[in-house]
């Protein structure tokens, strides 16, 4: 186990350099240059020079890599190049938005998602399997963001229920921040719910065809013990691959959903980054981003030991 | 053992009594909630020309001199100036009582570190400190400025209400490169900007600066008193429209200083939104390469510019005929230096003319580059509408849709416009902007050196340096109309047109809105 955690953190340090080294170059190549950005409608030509200059954007690309390379290495992502802020204080401000969407989203998904995946597996070609399964269908094929504004006429502008905007931190009281976060959060489930509710469905519906189940039935044990206790945990290694993924995009993909709330998180700042060409910001970002998929990627392989005695690394 | 039941009791109990409001809206404070043009970044108003910058600038920094609603210059800071009748000598004394928000007293020292590094960036700041022969103290906390040659622009200067403002700083501050960002943002304006709660994307928060001495004038634009209301306002940033829309229907927000125009016809019949003109309008222009052919010959920029019909550009963009308003004059009609005297520009399309002029001009059927960004809501959907245009006005016409980024990298390149150089973009501008040749950034006649499109036009440099002499109201309105001319005959740029630039205000909750020429935020009241 000590040997497999180990061989898997070496493992990421080329992967991080690669993305490091693809992240940078493709910032470099794209057009679009952020000392125009920087100058504003009134500049000229010879402000932007001096501007690149200042920045240190008029150096060879090796150099330019070479420093920052350097400055990675000595836990310094840099600054951005327009706020006179570190980027790492810049993600630490967008990353309580980004982690509680994504949380109550996981939340909210996993406990509608997985019963509701159950049950149509269970009813296998019935009624309710169809219902449930024409629900997912629907759940992926509606954009996120007709979802989003559906929500807000009917619960905030109709109902004056919830707010339609904003991000309130969580040491502002529980309530406050849950009411800014239920919108985005049941916006997002729904696509989240289709996914997962048709793993589970799958795999569960193959669990229940094994030797193992129709044992298990002939001892008399009752079928919601059948269902949880055999069928599900025997089907978790997908599922929880599934919910995994489902984390990493959430953390770095949400940006319909932040944009449509107004969630000052990660997925926003990404954009605003590639956007402005803050080239230490995206960078920075990126290889944030990269660290947390190969953490969760970590901690999935980890739980299929949990989930799985058979599996050995 | 907890059950189903306690446990949503458990639940409920604890979700409850919690406050159902964001602490900053802090009990009996008067919070003014606005959205602002776009997300605030860069928080140095001398590093950036960025117009939220300058918006920003407004609320922490005063200005010596203020343009007034009627376009014309007004101290501000100062209490009493002179200038010698050569217009090369100007003294000026500050008023009484201006203090930052340390506390501390304005000084002319301030005020010189102040002008001293705003004239290292600013364009029409380089040309005032380029005839400066000496700027010092002097007096009772006054200071006087010599010329080496009569300057006749130093009140509009000091009073220059965009690109870089002349703010005044305490003078740490202002010691600070012209090419380094500051960090320390103490002013002396209405508000106090609070640095600890500034998250960029998501909200600016100011406080109502209870020291500050307002003029006793009643506000007018950029002049008068800047009297503040309210204890706090906060910039909440909203990009997107709808959401924008949605957040001042439920009442989330009391102010959107840009109307999304695409929302104008439900805004203006909601019984609960005031739409109210809130800044003097902007203009439209289509800027033309004068560094590479075609357009470095002056027959073939003007039949280009032949081409416009500004009535059909700006319903394409501005959809209400309400929004916006045809306008042949480089400066914003209705304005002081505004002229009809327009050469052959009518703003209507005289596409037999300029096909004359092609044929005359030998244009030999080059593809011309029209750079269109497809991600600027405020001015995407004019390219497309001159394109054709300029198709009928016989050009052959290539064009490429980029990002606003891209754009800006783009426009910056000299190359041939097959090699990823440029003929045409188009931009806009506020009134701020080009209510005076001094400030109007893209009237150059210096090639290289001047603002992108680089026209050589020896005449209008002279024409120019004129202006910048003069101090009299007729001469320089005869100079204004003189460059105007000079700029459609040498086929530099031309208008589109004018959008009216509107807010949106939430109905007996928001009032006292200054109508300026930049977006201004003191003497708002909230009920």
């Amino acid at each position: 186990m000590l040997s497999f955690l180990l061989r898997r953190i070496v493992a990421t340090i080329p992967v991080l350099v690669i993305v490091a080294l693809i992240v940078f170059l493709m910032t470099r190549l794209a057009p679009g240059d952020p000392a125009a950005v920087i100058v504003g409608d009134t500049g000229t030509s010879a402000d932007i020079a001096r501007v690149r200059t200042q920045l240190g954007l008029d150096q060879p690309l090796p150099v330019q890599f070479a420093k920052w390379s350097a400055q990675v290495l000595r836990g310094d992502l840099g600054e951005s190049l327009f706020m006179k802020q570190t980027v790492a204080s810049l993600i630490g401000q967008r990353i309580e938005p980004t982690l509680s969407l994504a949380g109550l989203t996981l939340v909210l998904t996993v406990l509608v998602a997985v019963p509701l995946g159950v049950l149509a597996a269970w009813r296998h070609g019935g009624w309710l399997d169809r219902a449930l399964m024409g629900f997912s269908v629907l759940g992926f094929s509606i954009p996120t963001f007709v979802i989003g504004y559906l929500l807000i006429w009917l619960v905030a502008l109709k109902g004056g229920l919830l707010p339609v905007q904003g991000y309130v931190r969580l040491d502002q009281g529980l309530w406050s921040w849950l009411r800014n976060l239920i919108l985005p959060g049941l916006t997002l489930s729904i696509v989240y719910v289709a996914l997962i509710a048709r793993v589970t469905r799958a795999a569960v519906a193959e669990a229940l065809t094994e030797d193992y189940i129709r044992t298990a039935r002939s001892k008399g044990i009752s079928e919601r013990h059948v269902l949880v206790r055999h069928a599900l945990i025997n089907a978790a290694v997908p599922i929880v691959t599934v919910i995994g993924i489902g984390v990493a995009l959430l953390i770095g993909g949400v940006v319909v959903t932040e944009t449509v709330f107004a969630i000052p998180g990660l997925g926003q700042l990404t954009v605003d980054a590639v956007l402005s060409r803050d080239y230490p910001l995206i960078q920075g970002i990126t290889l944030f981003f990269s660290v947390i998929y190969v953490l969760i990627n970590l901690l999935v392989d980890l739980s299929y030991l949990l989930l799985d005695p058979r599996i050995r690394y | 053992m907890m059950t189903r039941s306690s446990f949503m009791r458990f639940v409920g109990a604890a979700l409850l009594p919690l406050p159902a409001v964001p602490a900053s809206a802090q009990e009996g404070a008067k919070v003014l909630r606005m959205v602002p043009q776009t997300d605030l970044k860069i928080l140095d108003p001398i590093w950036t020309t960025a117009f939220v910058t300058r918006d920003h600038g407004y609320m922490i920094y005063d200005t010596l001199f203020g343009i007034d609603a009627e376009g014309k210059v007004q101290p501000q800071m100062v209490d009493k100036y002179s200038a010698s009748p050569n217009a090369k000598t100007w003294t000026f004394t500050l008023r009484k009582g201006l203090a930052f928000h340390d506390g501390k007293p304005v000084t002319s020292a301030d005020v010189i570190a102040s002008l001293t590094r705003w004239g290292k960036r600013d364009s029409l700041g380089q040309k005032m400190f380029a005839a400066l022969d000496t700027i010092e103290v002097s007096g009772d906390n006054g200071w006087r400025m010599v010329f080496k040659e009569p300057f006749g622009m130093v009140l509009e200067a000091l009073a220059k209400p965009s690109g870089s403002p002349a703010f005044i700083m305490p003078k740490r501050v202002a010691d600070t490169p012209a090419d380094k960002q500051i960090d320390d943002y103490t002013g002396s304006g209405p508000y106090i900007f609070k640095k600890d709660e500034f998250r960029s994307g998501d909200k600016v928060v100011y406080l109502k600066n209870t020291h500050y001495v307002p003029r006793s004038e009643a506000p007018s634009g950029l002049a008068g008193g800047k009297r503040v209301y309210v204890d706090r306002v906060e910039w909440i940033i909203l990009k997107d429209a709808q959401t924008q829309v949605n957040a001042i229907k439920t009442g989330e927000v009391d102010l959107l200083s840009w109307m999304p125009s695409d929302h104008y016809a439900a805004l203006r019949i909601d019984p609960k939104l005031e739409v109210v003109e809130a800044t003097t309008a902007g203009s439209y222009f289509l800027h033309l390469n004068h560094h590479i052919p075609p357009f470095d010959n002056p027959k073939i920029a003007r039949a280009a510019i032949m081409a416009i019909n500004q009535e059909a550009l700006l319903r394409a963009q501005m959809v209400y005929r309400d929004l916006y308003k045809p306008c042949t004059s480089i400066y914003p009609c209705g304005s002081l230096l505004a002229s009809d005297k327009t050469s052959y520009f009518t703003g209507k399309p005289q596409f037999e003319e300029a096909k004359k002029l092609l044929k005359e001009a030998g244009y030999d059927g080059k593809p011309v580059v029209l750079m269109q960004p497809s991600d600027f809501n405020l001015l995407n959907k004019l390219p497309p509408v001159m394109a054709q245009l300029l198709k009928q006005a016989g050009f052959n016409v290539d064009m490429q849709s980029m990002d606003w980024p891209t754009l800006l990298m783009r426009r910056a390149r000299k190359d041939p416009a097959d090699q990823g150089g440029w003929n045409l973009f188009i931009t806009g501008w506020g009134a701020s902007d080009n209510m005076n040749p001094m400030y109007f950034a893209p009237l150059t006649g210096n090639g290289e050196k001047g603002w992108f499109g680089w026209a050589t036009d020896p005449k209008l440099e002279q024409l120019k340096s004129e202006f910048v002499a003069t101090t009299d109201p007729a001469v320089r309105k005869r100079l204004a109309e003189a460059i105007q001319i000079d700029a459609y005959d040498n086929g530099l740029f031309a208008p589109l047109g004018e959008q009216k630039p509107l807010s949106v205000l939430r109905r007996g909750v928001v009032s006292g809105i200054v109508k300026a020429p930049v977006n201004v935020f003191w003497n708002i009241k909230k009920n």
